[in-house]
């Protein structure tokens, strides 16, 4: 009887000394944590999945209330999730935007790709180019095994009448699993709003690339369009120009000099056009300065006039009114 | 003289002949889960010879003037791990104030030295051997210092090998394992030790 009462009385006595001078110690040592890290990483799905950049929620929570990072890079709490960070942070929500697979190539099709010679091996891209560097002329493109429809687990890839690959963009979910199944590394996931596209993966000099299209879509690296572009968004790599689609604005300036057309610009044409107001227009010339094609004119402090003819309707001239007086239409 | 010897004799016995990590196979878990970064190896390091060594100190006062008068020794385990848990809390705190990288760095291997068997065993080891409260405290450190020296040692061999030429099979963990068996071997030419 008496151990018994000795062991409660004892180890009860050791409990309550610890807890006491850890209560002590975490009042001393106590560290100040921000809040909102406690908010928003409840708010985070807990899925540590790691696709904002951080290595979990709650690194990412430090991050956001740090101010270090966006609050929108939450892939799988999307919008709601950054609308609610928002919230706690007192900021615009700015949604994530939707990416879509683009596939760099427009060759690889039934009657426009160059043939090597004819391949009968494993109905595998990854074994079709380890064969004297692929079936196909160009040693870029596409090798048209399909191993990308073959990872698409959204069916969002399809082969047209010609056999060429087409991304369904409702479908895609930028999964990224193409992306890892291309060989040739022709696939990019790119913002669905950003439709001007360089479809050529060619490094080849530019005699060499053209030959060996059989789309003759080859980029051959002449820099026209490094030049050409308002907002520097394009860059020579090794002989082959690729879009920086952080910086660009979707203007297709690119694809009206590019002298192969392996500048791809759905929108030609159908963009809409800038008006100025002339009752809300202060002269203040911002938009002339801004404008990449001239198509603006007029004095200081009186309004201005865009030539409807040279807009290529960027929306550049838009974005940078102060009065907001410059419409697309 | 005579304790100098002795205390010597303690030294090299806990760190190399009867190292805790390689000889006695106690503390595995942050052996291979620290031992990434040179680092963090050598922070866990200085954490389990402080809580080695402060465990060390207080379970031999409780198991002599508490457990043992009161004839309640079969109480050593769950009183031992208790003194061990706070004491763990306690670093933890400590290293959040004061070196939150740190902290960051070892990760949830800090509140695991709690349960870490290597604490537990030298406290225990140090009741079975018999020490005297002198000797246990420093059998703690000698523990932690041999903890130390394996763990860094580990991470050192680890950065070189995230950069050697290593078949993709074996990359990582498997190849930690077999070093860690290399290790055990290269540790086990001390046993023939003796002073």
């Amino acid at each position: 009887m008496e151990i018994i009462l000795y062991s409660i009385a004892t180890l009860g006595a050791l409990g309550l000394i610890y807890g006491l001078g850890l209560a002590f110690a975490s009042k001393k040592f106590h560290v100040e944590i921000d809040p909102k890290i406690e908010k928003i990483n409840e708010i985070l799905p807990g899925a540590n999945c790691g696709a904002c950049g951080h290595p979990g929620c709650f690194a990412y929570a430090e991050a956001i209330a740090a101010g270090k990072d966006e609050i929108n890079k939450c892939a799988p709490g999307g919008e709601e999730v950054a609308k609610k960070i928002a919230d706690i942070m007192g900021m615009k929500a700015t949604s994530v935007e939707r990416k879509i697979a683009v596939i760099h190539c427009q060759s690889g099709g039934n009657n426009n790709t160059f043939f090597r010679y004819e391949y009968q091996g494993i109905p595998t891209c990854k074994a079709a180019v380890l064969v004297a560097k692929g079936p196909n002329l160009c040693n870029y493109g596409c090798v048209f095994q399909n191993d990308c429809i073959e990872a698409c687990s959204f069916d969002a890839i399809h082969l047209n009448e010609n056999g060429m690959r087409i991304v369904d963009p409702d479908k895609c979910t930028a999964c990224g699993a193409c992306v890892k199944a291309c060989p040739r590394d022709l696939i990019e996931l790119v913002p669905i709003s950003k439709q001007v596209h360089i479809l050529c993966s060619s490094h080849d000099k530019g005699a060499e690339a053209r030959k060996r299209c059989g789309n003759n879509t080859a980029c051959i690296g002449c820099g026209l369009c490094v030049k050409k572009c308002p907002v520097d968004a394009i860059e020579l790599k090794d002989g082959l120009a690729v879009i920086n689609y952080e910086k660009c604005i979707n203007c297709g300036l690119c694809a009206t000099v590019c002298p192969t057309k392996a500048i791809v610009d759905p929108l030609a044409g159908k963009r809409k056009k800038a008006v100025i107001i002339e009752d809300k227009c202060i002269g203040c010339t911002l938009c002339a300065k801004k404008c990449p094609v001239d198509a603006i004119s007029g004095e200081i402090k009186k309004a201005h006039k865009v030539d409807p003819d040279k807009c290529i309707g960027c929306e550049i001239c838009y974005q940078v009114c102060p009065k907001k007086a410059i419409e697309m239409q | 003289m005579e304790f100098i010897s002795k205390i010597f004799a303690l030294a090299v016995a806990a760190i190399f002949v009867q190292n805790f990590v390689l000889m006695r196979f106690l503390g595995l878990c942050p052996y291979i889960g620290v031992s990434k970064k040179l680092d963090s190896a050598l922070g866990m390091g200085m954490a389990v010879i402080f809580v080695m060594t402060m465990a060390s100190t207080f379970t031999w006062l409780i198991q002599t003037y508490l457990l043992i008068p009161l004839k309640i020794d079969f109480l050593q385990t769950i009183a031992f791990i208790l003194t061990i848990a706070s004491l763990v809390q306690l670093v933890e705190m400590i290293i959040q104030k004061t070196a939150p990288s740190l902290h960051k760095a070892l990760g949830v291997y800090l509140p695991l030295i709690t349960t870490n068997c290597a604490v537990l065993g030298v406290a225990i080891l140090n009741i079975n051997n018999k020490l005297s409260f002198i000797e246990a405290i420093l059998n703690g450190l000698f523990a932690g210092v041999g903890f130390t020296l394996v763990l860094v040692l580990m991470a050192g061999i680890r950065e070189k090998l995230d950069k050697a030429e290593i078949p993709k099979a074996m990359k990582g963990m498997p190849i930690a394992m077999i070093v860690a068996g290399c290790m055990a071997l290269a540790f086990l030419g001390f046993s023939g030790l003796k002073i």
